[in-house]
């Protein structure tokens, strides 16, 4: 198969050079049966691991700085390591995959559930816990469809359940569907939703899920990519994971980019040893802008993360640099947007993802966020006032008291404010709203200031 | 206000606990106390919404954000859910924390309506208090407000104003932490996320209106209080409920003379601030044009007609003189009285007349003997964490919905276990520990075999397992409080009696409330308002002070009276608020004792069918009306007291008493209430250190423990009736909303009083071949069939058939009948 093209059955995803480690099976048509994974070495991570013992098992997780790929990048092995002494103990497993240009874990779970499963076990096996819960998110049908197909056909062939692999270890895999909402995502909101709540999330503390999560018993929440990595671990071992990325940040990770390149799409990309430019220009990713355009700003991990601009492109995919420079590598989306793009448009479009997905529990995100749609929606109508640049940021201000982290301004010798941001609220959906915001104005106040002095609102003066 | 007040209180000596410094002062805080109750106690107020202090912290308004270091930096956090830490670090007053304030609250107005000058809460709102206080002074916000439909009902008494609505969820975690009817919830989600019901399902709970209390602007309104007055107008005193033996703390709201409001207070002691309904909107009973306000006397032609109060009395001297023997006047009534009403229509009849044939209950209660005379408990210890409560009657929901809140609190938060002896699985639903739903008659019967730990094998329909874990429970080192009650009227109070000799000698610590659901029943019953006894469960042998007439022999309880005048051995009978015609099981025997009695005097508020069969009507002052004293289940005294003025010629009780006692040439020796409550110390023991006017001043009332010098005599022989193979056992209970005489005097109430039918379990139903909602023929024994309505219902055990007491629809009086120990009926299809 030819490097740095589109998988046609596996829709988004790009094959390019450089090593495998969750995506290896991508390239054939069947990855997501048992008979392909059976056959290019599924579950012999899992025999493997079945045959060690459980804090083997997770020394070997916490050795190799298994990062967390949801977002907050939290090593796997220390965060296991969190769980009191108590049992029952639960695994849930975050597949409700939501945030903006995110698209990487429905491919993990479209392509290679069995991958997916196999970490589970896992898990749960170094956990020493019994029952997995895989909460997939509401809007992925043929995500759904696979995991349950991957699930009963590993069920049947004594993959999952009862004494697995003839040995005396037992443990279920409950398949939960979401119904659709941005905020399950977040770990203690879709714990809520597991037990048939509405999905709201809850204070931390004292709700850490490791303390008191699903049914207040300690709850150990992954993303799908964190446990798809497990079965490459656990067979090759931790020393060679760490052959791949940074010191920092072994392995690779998937990177959903979306937006105005020449290629958009899923690739594995090695952390730390790619910078952004590479991975917009470069041959063996994204190939360049969209018609050769000039880059205007992208964003770097999702809808929820502050924009970076030029100046940024030679940072390197690497968490601790990023948060440093004023924003996060997050779920691994990157929207890449060039000089085509109205600013204003584009923030409105972000904060209005934010103010339709906040779920109204907390007062300053269920109130902030609709309040600047409303402001931006009004702008672009062509009824701006002067002062309602200043008002968005003192909205936001309320959802997330400033300063409230940025890129680094050079032309206006502005330092950047480095991540994360504070917050009033309990969850970080509300103050995630005032990143496009606060980066869109700090960066084109002059679009802003355009659109409003363009038309003279009937009574404006008044 | 965030100044410091009372710094002393936090001293260390006498306090220790968590220090922390709260704006710069040091402080101590109780272990796991909250950061918002501790900087209360020490005189701080930090604003708040949704933070309720009998309810689960959810954090959600973050109105409370202060500004908190822990040794990591300070930052905001929510002082409703953090408790607090050693050496923390708070400030109120910082520029974050007021920024984060006014922040709040400027959102928190963005899309709220501003409808304060027509809104039942201006005036009275926390969110018109903290925008004052803490908020911004105005808005920038110019983008059209969020609209929905104003406001709509979401059941009959409580309607929903959803642009006003702050999300707060308070009323949704009421429904669903405290009352356990789940009926409202949050719907939408970001900016259009609102409260409202299911489809289909309007909020229908018995404790509906404490959402309207415990809401923190005006979306929630009480529909008999909208628009009836600004909270300017009120005029405001404590109280005591007199709906059920509870004493729910309660607040009287008056405007231009008129009750138009009760608010739950906060008592610790009994009902933590909640109500329910009935509680809470009995007051428009009192407004009512149906009430007596002037005396009448039956004319020549037989008609009721308006007399002068003189006349009346004299009518009623005459009447209780013309008896040859006091044995031949009956008393019916008293648990609507106060307290000091009590004492003196006791003193009155039992002190001046000899008189002891006089029964508040209508037999409906249990023997004075038990209410008396058991060791009691207190709301609190029954519901100290980690007790045991035996629960020997009805569905407290139905019957004292206040304490049911709280039982309901205990088992839930407190692990308390329940172990559930009544005729038919109640409210409690699978919360309880240990079920034991006996078939009636066989109440004895299981409690010997839990006093003996006979439980390896099943009896009737309880299984082993459940009276092997009653049974533990019951002899457990745990503390054990049996809550007492009269769960089926169609089974005797013998067979209860014997139960509780059981479960005595199987726990001789066991304590006990009575569970009786008459207002002031247990001070009728201390005030010697019940055959048998003087005040203060003194034997009718003890000599008090102004008593000289007192009666030498035992009297007869209601059912006594009613067949003594079915006999022809009744001259006259007296009515204290009692309508035994509608209100007294066995209907067929108070009709037939009506029939015969010679002359009925009745003291009352209302026309109730026994009062318009009254040959003198004293029209009495009743709750908000007069100034007195209640004596809950637990046996605290607490205040009730007048809010308005009392209409037309009405006289408080014990006015009418002396008056009485006056024209008969007689001498109470008292005309005052305090010349009254001195009578009350100097005689009743246990009375003598009351404090009478200090009670009514927010702290919990004292408990008079009455201590007696005698024992119930109590004994496990009470006969089982052999259960007829081819009947059903009858299981006859009260609801909270009956055709009782208040909750039809109350416009908003009357509504509520739904249809009875007949429900038996799914299985019997079955095998009777009757489908559900059918009609059916029931007869007791070979009396006439009725034709009514039965309904399966898994909550009534096989065996058994249920009908509620005194509503529309089956009549349950028509099968009762007084003396039997158990009533079986037959049903056959059509």
């Amino acid at each position: 198969m030819a490097t740095n093209t589109y998988v046609p059955h596996a829709a988004g995803y790009v094959d390019n050079e450089g090593v495998k480690i969750v995506s290896s099976r991508f390239q054939y048509e069947d990855s997501y049966t048992l008979e392909r994974s059976l056959s290019t070495g599924g579950y012999e991570g899992m025999k493997k691991t079945l045959r060690m013992q459980p804090a083997e098992v997770a020394a070997v997780v916490k050795d190799a700085v298994l990062l967390g790929r949801g977002g907050a990048g939290f090593p796997a092995g220390v965060k296991w390591g969190f769980m009191p002494p108590v049992w029952p103990r639960y695994l849930v497993v975050n597949g409700d995959e939501s945030e903006p240009g995110t698209y990487k874990d429905r491919l993990l779970m479209e392509r290679d559930p069995h991958q997916l499963i196999e970490g589970c076990i896992i898990a749960c096996f170094a956990l020493g816990l019994n029952t997995c819960f895989l909460y997939v998110r509401g809007e992925m049908p043929v995500a759904q469809e696979r995991i349950a197909e991957a699930l009963n056909d590993a069920y049947a062939a004594g993959l999952v359940g009862k004494n697995i692999d003839g040995t005396d270890v037992s443990i279920d895999i409950v398949l939960h569907w979401g119904a659709g909402a941005y905020i399950v995502g977040e770990e203690t909101a879709l714990i809520e939703s597991l037990e048939g709540n509405r999905g709201m999330p809850r204070l931390k503390p004292p709700f850490f899920p490791a303390a008191k999560g699903l049914y207040m018993k300690p709850t150990i929440v992954n993303n799908v990519e964190t446990l798809a990595n497990l079965p490459w671990i656990i067979t090759n071992g931790a020393a060679n994971f760490k052959e791949y990325g940074s010191e920092k940040s072994p392995g690779t990770r998937l990177l959903a980019i979306s937006g105005h390149v020449k290629r958009p799409g899923v690739y594995e990309v090695e952390q730390g040893r790619v910078s952004f430019r590479e991975l917009f220009y470069g041959h063996n990713f994204c190939g360049g802008i969209k018609d050769d355009n000039d880059l205007k700003m992208f964003i770097p991990g999702g809808g929820s993360a502050p924009w970076f601009f030029e100046e940024q492109l030679d940072l390197l995919l690497e968490a601790g640099d990023v948060g440093p420079a004023g924003s996060m590598l997050g779920s691994g989306a990157i929207v890449v947007m060039d000089h085509t793009t109205d600013a204003v448009k584009a923030c409105l479009r972000v904060v209005r993802f934010f103010a339709r997905e906040s779920c109204g529990k907390c007062t300053p995100c269920r109130e902030g966020t609709s309040w600047e749609e409303k402001i931006l929606q009004r702008i672009l109508d062509g009824h701006g006032r002067p002062e309602d640049i200043d008002l968005l940021l003192e909205v936001g201000a309320n959802i997330s008291p400033s300063p409230y982290p940025v890129a680094a301004a050079p032309e206006s010798g502005l330092e950047a404010v480095p991540f994360p941001p504070k917050q009033t609220t309990i969850c970080p959906l509300g103050p995630s709203s005032v990143a496009p915001i606060t980066s869109a104005i700090r960066r084109f106040r002059p679009e802003f200031e355009a659109k409003i002095a363009a038309v003279s609102p009937v009574g404006a003066g008044a | 206000m965030t100044a410091t007040e009372n710094p002393e209180s936090a001293s260390p000596e006498t306090n220790p606990g968590v220090p922390f410094t709260l704006n710069g002062v040091e402080f101590h805080a109780n272990d796991g106390e909250l950061l918002i109750d501790a900087a209360k106690r020490h005189g701080v107020h930090i604003p708040h919404f949704c933070y309720h202090p009998r309810m689960t912290p959810v954090g959600m308004c973050r109105m409370c954000l202060v500004e908190v270091d822990t040794g990591r930096g300070a930052g905001l956090q929510p002082s409703c859910m953090l408790p607090v830490t050693p050496n923390m670090k708070v400030n109120t007053e910082s520029e974050p924390t007021t920024k984060a304030q006014d922040g709040v609250l400027e959102l928190l107005l963005i899309n709220h309506p501003l409808d304060c000058p027509v809104c039942d809460k201006g005036g009275e709102c926390p969110l018109q208090d903290n925008a004052y206080a803490f908020g911004p002074g105005e808005s920038r916000f110019v983008e059209e407000k969020r609209h929905y439909e104003k406001p709509i009902p979401i059941s009959d008494l409580v309607y929903l104003d959803r642009e006003r609505c702050i999300l707060c969820d308070r009323c949704t975690r009421f429904a669903s932490e405290v009352a356990g009817d789940p009926l409202i919830h949050f719907i939408g989600r970001g900016a259009q996320t609102e409260v409202n019901t299911f489809p289909e399902h309007e909020f229908s709970s018995y404790f509906s209106g404490n959402t309207v209390q415990i809401c923190p602007v005006g979306a929630l309104t009480a529909k008999p209080y909208r628009f009836a007055a600004r909270p300017w107008d009120l005029s405001e005193t404590e109280s005591t409920s007199m709906v059920d033996s509870t004493g729910a703390r309660v607040a009287l709201h008056s405007s231009q003379d008129r009750l138009v409001r009760i608010q739950g207070v906060d008592s610790d002691a009994t009902n933590w601030g909640w109500l329910s309904d009935k509680e809470r909107f009995i007051y428009e009973a009192t407004d009512s044009p149906e009430r007596l306000t002037e005396p009448l006397v039956r004319d020549g032609s037989g008609d009721a007609v308006p007399t002068r109060w003189n006349n009346a009395v004299k009518q009623v001297v005459e009447a209780l003189a013309r008896p040859s023997d006091p044995r031949r006047i009956g008393v019916i009534g008293g648990a609507r009285l106060t307290l000091e009403s009590q004492y003196a229509w006791a003193k009155l009849l039992k002190g001046l007349g000899a008189v002891d044939n006089i029964d508040a209950q209508l037999g409906d209660g249990l023997p004075a003997e038990l209410v008396l005379g058991l060791p009691k408990a207190t709301i609190d210890s029954a519901c100290q964490p980690g007790g045991v409560v035996v629960l020997l009657g009805p569905d407290l929901k139905e019957e004292l919905p206040t304490l049911y809140l709280r039982l309901r609190h205990a088992i839930q938060f407190d692990g308390v276990s329940l172990v559930e002896i009544s005729p038919r699985v109640t409210s409690f639903g699978d919360t309880v520990a240990a079920r034991l739903n006996p078939l009636p008659g066989a109440t004895g019967q299981i409690a010997k075999a839990l006093a003996d730990g006979m439980v390896g094998t099943s009896i009737g329909r309880s299984s082993a397992e459940e009276l092997s874990a009653a049974h533990k429970l019951l002899i457990s080192d745990r503390p054990v409080t049996v809550i007492l009650g009269r769960g089926n009227l169609a089974e005797s109070t013998d067979i209860i009696a014997s139960a509780v000799a059981s479960l005595r000698r199987a726990n001789p610590n066991a304590k006990f409330l009575t569970a009786l659901r008459r207002g002031n029943v247990h001070g009728a019953l201390e005030m010697g308002l019940t055959p048998g006894y003087l005040p203060g469960a003194q034997p009718l042998s003890a000599a008090v002070d102004g008593w000289d007439m007192a009666p030498r022999s035992r009297g007869l309880d209601t059912a006594g009276i009613l067949k003594s005048a079915v006999n022809g051995t009744l001259d006259t009978l007296v009515l204290l608020g009692a309508d035994p015609l509608t209100d007294f099981p066995d209907s067929k025997l108070a009709a037939a004792a009506f029939e015969r009695v010679g002359t009925v005097i009745s003291v009352d508020t209302f026309m109730t069918a026994s009062t318009g069969r009254a040959d003198v009507v004293l029209p009495a002052a009743m709750f908000g009306e007069v100034d007195g004293t209640f004596l809950n289940l637990e046996g605290r005294i607490s205040p009730v007291q007048a809010k308005v003025t009392s209409p037309g010629q009405t006289r408080a009780d014990w006015m009418i008493a002396a008056e009485v006692a006056a024209a008969a040439g007689g001498d109470l020796g008292f005309t005052t209430l305090a010349e009254l409550r001195s009578d009350i110390a100097a005689n009743v023991p246990g009375f003598s250190d009351v404090h009478w006017d200090r009670t009514g001043h927010g702290a919990d009332g004292p408990v008079i423990t009455g201590i007696r010098s005698w024992e119930p005599t109590l004994t496990e022989t009470a006969p089982i009736p052999p259960a007829d193979d081819y009947g059903l056992r009858l299981v006859v209970d009260r609801k909270l909303w009956d055709n009782g005489t208040m909750t039809l005097a109350a416009a908003s109430l009357k509504g509520q009083v739904g249809d009875a039918v007949m429900s038996v379990s799914p299985a019997d139903l079955a095998r009777l071949r009757i489908p559900s909602g059918n009609e059916a023929s029931v007869a007791v024994g070979g009396g006439d069939a009725r034709t009514v309505v039965v309904m399966s219902d898994p909550r009534v055990p096989v065996g058994a058939a249920h009908v509620p007491f005194h509503l529309n629809g089956v009549d349950a009086s028509d099968f009762l009948v007084t003396g039997q120990p158990v009533i079986d009926i037959r049903i056959q299809a059509l």
